[in-house]
């Protein structure tokens, strides 16, 4: 048996006292291997990761590399012993240039020239077929490019153990396959690489081997060629679990928002959202299915009031005064002012949905504090709102007094999804509600969600887990880089063909390098 | 395989930052903080002067509780200091670095010192003192409201843009000195000093009474304004995370702006109440560094509007104590300046251990 | 007339020198994240210790070398500064305390040792008067044997004692190091995030103190310069003056470079002292003058702000500590 290229034992990692991201963690990987490390969001993929090249330090474990025991202490330790780490988060400076970014950080002979290493940067580009100009600095790329910039300079480093996490995220398919393409040559060199991912048709046609982790434990390898996509999924989400999600027929519907060729542009000039057009109905559930960053966060806080729109219309139908309402280019507070009841659980609680310093009773006031004329605060409402909440959702909490970042995240999520219910609104949009949530808590929101749809408010779901899509919604919208590719209803849907509409791009315009 | 006899470096500790850490234990670690303080500076004073560092503690107290006047003078002086921290902390609740206070403290007593100088006794004293506070705060709010402009539109970096306009105020005031007094000895006399026009009155046989019930008063409006005020929350919200704030519909350009006008007229305020209260002229030593000392006072107490009258305090017997220490054993009254910069060195010290905990590597060999 | 002009650019360089010392320093220390607003402080430092070094030492010898004349004060006054930058770096990067709050704290800190050892020095040896060290004042002065043959030229650009030179080589050297060498991109990494640069295995602990000290022990040279070559050995209270804040307003109207804080030190000196070669300028206009630095250290900092170029931002984490497993 060949000595493998990296092994971890028994790796453990908490974060605090009560969050363990990984808990005894066994993984090998071999050179001229592909592994991939498979598991739902939130099942400490990342953690594991960054413990191996160095970010984090595990609490307990060993990690061996080619059979000897390492510690590896920093990032410095990691490339010392070759492993490369591609983040999902691109650790790049932008104002450097690309050739500066790539040599950051390396101990290199000789005196520091960087036009030799522009020259060399450019062979390796060459040598793989990237196109990127070494000289370009990172502010001015786009997300692509910057991935470029990332795996070069683990190549440039020669590291023998590379390690990608969720690497075609951002990429269209004939990027995607580029990078397989990149991937395999390595492999063939010899070198150990880990992808991590949860896209099963990637791990399936890509690698040879796959680890699954579930809940920050280790569950089992497996070879590529002997599994098929049912067993992964199984040993993903542990035994084959029936969703049973109640799902009533929409009653009453009739459209209570109309989206009309919605554009919108990045900061950075890049077009987020093209051309997007549809209905949200009353008393339905509308789920909004894409690969991560597709648009979905640029859509919902458009209509929230929060994006600035290039162009297109989003119409209210009030069911009030039976008028329409033009919402764009209206802020939170105009659009308040109008008497549009629209919620929104956005994606990141504790970075915008919540404040995670303040306590319960003061988060039930963000949305409520300006009632009324006098220039003081009410406590009073929000306190029993608070208690309400904690009593009817089940929100585990010491007391109304205890800021929220001290909470689960199940209970924070339950805690800004009370508040934003508690509005009574008409519309009500959730950016993946269930994200990192255990499935007691996940399942309380999907009731949540439906009681409301029952009460009449239309439901804007937008998800990642394409078995709870199919069965909470009623109608699924699917978005792939800002465009709609399609919508499909929810009874009966196939998920391999929402699968195929979220990678769906049209022509090769824009990835024909 | 053989057995892995090799010794394996691991690190000492590392630190992970605490969630929870209860107030007494917190309190403790503060109170240690002051006490390794003070024995450190026991040794300064050891080191180089050889006094018994007990007697010169004992000293220190008599500094500021060793006469009525000079109880007076810790109060009068802790109010001003409170003042300028009442008027920072919101700013830094909102995480705006207004380093500025000095500068708006000295355009404040300028604008006084300037009305004083130009009405001279032609006013009755009432209305004097009235036109003097309206422009002290006028000219507060507009050296405060300044940065927080560009802050807001263009995001320009506060923190240096308010440093530099203390330096401008500094000139500022150095100019009209010149100016009103033109026999070159660049000091101004105390103006009225027959009329008193313009002059805070005094009340219960107290000179600076006056100036410390004001600032009471402000310090509870203040702890009202933070925490149980609209505003207050708004700048809470903005100060803990300007996306939330977007995501309530909070205009967070207003919130800076309206925020750095309290601030500036708090401080242009503290102006006022230093020209017309105490001083009755001005200097470019008006805010004595006030503004400064402030800073660490506010953020001591962890913008506490409450804890801030006795870190005020403190901060003030420090100082009011070494200059004690420095007449009677007739040392340079620098030695206060280094003296409460170990103490406020081993304080803020301490909040690391506050905020922090470090953990010591448990050895597991017997896993193997 | 032209004499004139000659006298008033000798002048001007001369001022420049102390702050380009501090400027320098507060650049390698910001390019590190830190912004280190003790320099003020520190600047006092190195004058005291360089102070109290040559006081020492030429006290204890009747007959004074000229070499340790110049060494005895430097290693002292690089010393002090150290000490305070260590202390900076200890509780900003270590104990990751407020920046802002340190730097104040060491200001006051500095100056207070400055003007406490400044004023109690002679009566610790029981002297009184105050400090002169005119021996070392000389060496520090001491200008090259053939600059004051060379005219008007010579006597403007070389009758310098040694510091001067020094500091605008360290500067220069600075910009090469900054923009040219390996550990120079590591740094400016660490300032710009370093959380990167952390993950590229950059020891982000370890460049920020060591700029904070190498910065902080050039900023104290600067008021070495001060106290031994400006005033000749001679020590007042409170007689540097606010010139640490200018060095801090250099940085920012040379934004962040080092080769432009030379020119900007230059213009600053030149404006420190215009009162005096224009003539007929009243007393009340050369505080207006003196305001000048900094109103236009303002206005820089608006307009980098406005223009928005990358490349003339202050460093991007410029004041924030950092915390790697933060959360």
């Amino acid at each position: 048996m060949a000595v493998a290229a990296i092994e971890l034992k028994n790796i453990t990692k908490r974060f605090g006292t009560k969050v363990v991201a990984n808990k005894n963690v066994c993984l090998t990987a071999y050179k001229g291997e592909i592994l991939s490390l498979l598991g739902e969001n939130g099942s400490g993929k990342t953690t594991l990761m960054n413990m191996i090249s160095g970010i984090y330090y595990p609490d307990e474990g060993q990690i061996f590399i080619n059979g000897e025991e390492v510690v590896i202490r920093s990032p410095k330790d990691a490339f010392k012993y070759k492993i490369g780490m591609i983040h999902q988060h691109f650790k790049l400076i932008d104002v450097f240039s690309a050739a500066e970014n790539i040599v950051l950080g390396l101990e290199e002979e000789g005196k520091y020239d960087i036009k030799t290493v522009t020259a060399r940067v450019k062979a390796i580009t060459e040598q793989y077929g990237f196109d990127l100009d070494p000289n370009k600095k990172i502010y001015e790329m786009s997300v692509s490019e910057k991935q470029t910039v990332e795996i070069i300079k683990v190549l440039y480093r020669g590291a023998d153990i590379l390690i990608l996490d969720e690497p075609t995220a951002v990429l269209t398919p004939q990027e995607t396959q580029k990078l397989f393409a990149v991937l395999r040559r390595m492999r063939e060199d010899g070198k150990a690489i880990i992808i991590i991912t949860h896209k099963l048709h990637e791990v399936l046609s890509l690698s040879d081997k796959v680890a699954v982790l579930r809940k920050g434990e280790y569950v089992g390898t497996v070879n590529t060629a002997e599994t098929n996509e049912s067993e992964l999924t199984e040993m993903m989400v542990g035994k084959k679990i029936d969703l049973n999600i109640n799902r009533s027929e929409p009653k009453d519907s009739v459209d209570r928002l109309e989206i009309k060729n919605l554009n919108c542009v990045s900061e950075e000039g890049i077009k987020t959202l093209d051309n997007v057009s549809f209905t949200v109905r009353s008393g339905e559930i509308l789920g909004i299915a894409g690969i991560a960053g597709s648009g979905q966060r640029e859509l919902l806080e458009s209509i929230a009031g929060l994006q600035p729109i290039e162009s297109g219309e989003i119409i209210y139908h009030n069911p009030k005064t039976g008028k329409t309402d033009e919402l764009r280019g209206k802020s939170p507070i105009q659009i308040r002012e109008l008497g549009v009841r629209l919620s929104f659980v956005p994606e990141d609680r504790l970075g915008m949905g919540l404040v995670g310093n303040m306590d319960i009773i003061d988060n039930m006031m963000l949305r409520s504090y300006r009632k009324g004329k006098s220039m003081f605060l009410e406590r009073k409402k929000p306190k029993d709102l608070a208690e309400r909440i904690i009593k009817d959702l089940e929100v585990v909490t010491p007391s109304a007094q205890t800021p929220v970042r001290k909470l689960s995240g199940g209970n924070v999520q339950k805690v800004l999804v009370g508040r934003e219910i508690a509005a009574a609104p008409t519309v009500l949009m959730a950016a993946y509600p269930v994200r990192g949530l255990d499935i007691n808590s996940s399942y309380a929101i999907y009731n949540l969600l439906n009681e409301q749809k029952e009460n009449g408010v239309a439901v804007v779901f937008v998800g990642e887990d394409l078995d709870v899509l199919i069965e909470l919604c009623d109608r699924i919208l699917v978005i792939s880089s800002g465009k709609v590719s399609g919508i499909v209803e929810g009874r009966g849907a196939d998920k391999g063909e929402i699968g195929l509409m979220m990678t769906k791009v049209d022509g090769g315009a824009e990835s024909g390098c | 395989m053989a057995v892995n006899e090799k010794h394996i470096k691991e690190p000492l500790f590392h630190i992970t930052k605490r969630t929870d850490i209860p107030k007494l234990t917190a309190w403790g670690i503060r109170l240690i903080a002051v006490l390794a303080a003070l024995i450190v500076s026991a040794l300064v004073i050891v080191t180089i002067t050889s006094y018994n560092p007990i007697e010169v503690y004992i000293k220190m107290f008599e500094g500021s509780f060793g006469s009525e006047r000079k109880f007076f003078i810790l109060l009068q002086n802790t109010a001003m200091l409170l003042c300028v921290s009442l008027a920072v902390t919101p700013a830094f609740k909102m995480k705006f670095w207004n380093l500025g206070a000095e500068g708006q403290v000295l355009v404040g007593g300028l604008s006084s010192a300037a009305c004083m100088f130009y009405a001279k006794d032609s006013l009755p004293s009432w209305l004097l003192i009235i036109i003097m506070l309206v422009t002290s705060i006028l000219s507060g709010v507009i050296w405060g409201v300044l940065p927080a402009v560009f802050k807001a539109i263009w995001r320009t970096n506060e923190s240096l843009f308010t440093l530099m306009m203390n330096y401008v105020a500094m000139q500022l005031v150095s100019f009209f000195i010149m100016v009103w007094v033109p026999n070159g000895s660049s000091v101004m006399g105390v103006l009225n000093q027959r009329s008193e026009c313009g002059w805070l009155p005094t009340i219960f046989g107290q000179k600076y009474a006056l100036n410390i019930i004001i600032v009471a008063v402000l310090t509870v409006v203040m702890f009202v304004y933070l925490h149980f005020s609209k505003q207050g929350y708004e700048i809470s919200v903005v100060g803990e995370s300007e996306n939330t704030a977007r995501y309530v519909g909070i205009n967070v350009k207003k919130v800076i702006i309206r925020t750095m006008v309290i601030s500036g007229a708090i401080c242009g305020l503290t102006g006022f109440l230093l020209v017309s209260g105490t001083n009755h002229t001005v200097s470019k030593e008006l805010a004595g560094g006030m503004g400064f000392t402030a800073i660490m006072v506010s953020w001591l107490a962890k913008f506490e509007p409450s804890m801030m009258i006795f870190t005020s305090m403190f901060i003030v017997f420090l100082q009011k104590g070494a200059g004690e220490i420095a007449t009677a054993f007739r040392l340079n009254e620098s030695v206060s300046d280094i003296l409460t910069g170990i103490i406020i060195f081993f304080i803020i010290g301490s909040e690391f251990f506050i905020n922090y905990k470090i953990n010591m590597r448990s050895k597991h060999k017997e896993a193997e | 007339m032209i004499s004139t002009i000659f006298a008033f650019i000798n002048a001007a360089i001369i001022q420049s020198i102390p702050l380009l010392f501090g400027a320098t320093g507060e650049i390698i220390t910001e390019k590190s994240g830190n912004l280190n607003l003790g320099i003020p402080g520190i600047m006092y430092m190195g004058g005291i210790s360089g102070i109290i070094g040559g006081y020492i030492y030429e006290h204890s010898t009747a007959s004074p070398n000229a070499a340790l004349c110049i060494i005895i004060p430097l290693l002292s006054s690089i010393v002090g500064s150290l000490l305070l930058a260590l202390i900076y770096s200890f509780l900003t990067v270590t104990l990751r305390v407020n920046q802002n709050v340190t730097g104040l704290a060491l200001t006051t800190f500095g100056i207070g040792i400055g003007n406490f050892f400044g004023g109690s020095l002679l009566s610790f040896f029981g002297e009184t008067g105050s400090i002169s060290l005119i021996k070392t004042g000389q060496c520090f002065k001491a200008s090259l044997p053939f600059a004051n043959k060379l005219g008007l030229f010579g006597k403007t650009f070389l009758s310098f004692g040694f510091l001067t030179y020094l500091a605008i080589i360290i500067a220069l050297v600075t910009s090469y190091f900054l923009n040219r060498t390996r550990a120079g991109l590591s740094l400016r990494s660490v300032g710009e995030n370093p959380a990167t640069a952390d993950a590229a295995g950059i020891n982000v602990t370890k460049y920020k103190y060591l700029s904070t000290l190498i910065g902080g022990a050039i900023a104290g040279l600067g008021g070495l310069y001060f106290v031994m070559d400006y005033t000749g050995g001679a020590w007042t209270n409170n007689g540097f003056g606010d010139r640490g804040w200018l060095a801090i307003a250099i940085v920012i109207f040379a934004i962040w470079r080092p080769t432009t804080a030379i020119f900007s030190s230059f213009l600053f000196g030149g404006l420190y002292i215009l009162c005096i070669y224009i003539p007929g300028l009243s007393s009340s206009a050369k505080e207006l003058i003196n305001m000048l630095p900094y109103v236009v250290t303002i206005l820089v900092l608006v307009i980098i702000s406005m223009r928005k170029k990358r490349e003339n931002q202050p460093p991007a984490s410029l004041g924030l500590s950092y915390f790697r497993e933060e959360r």
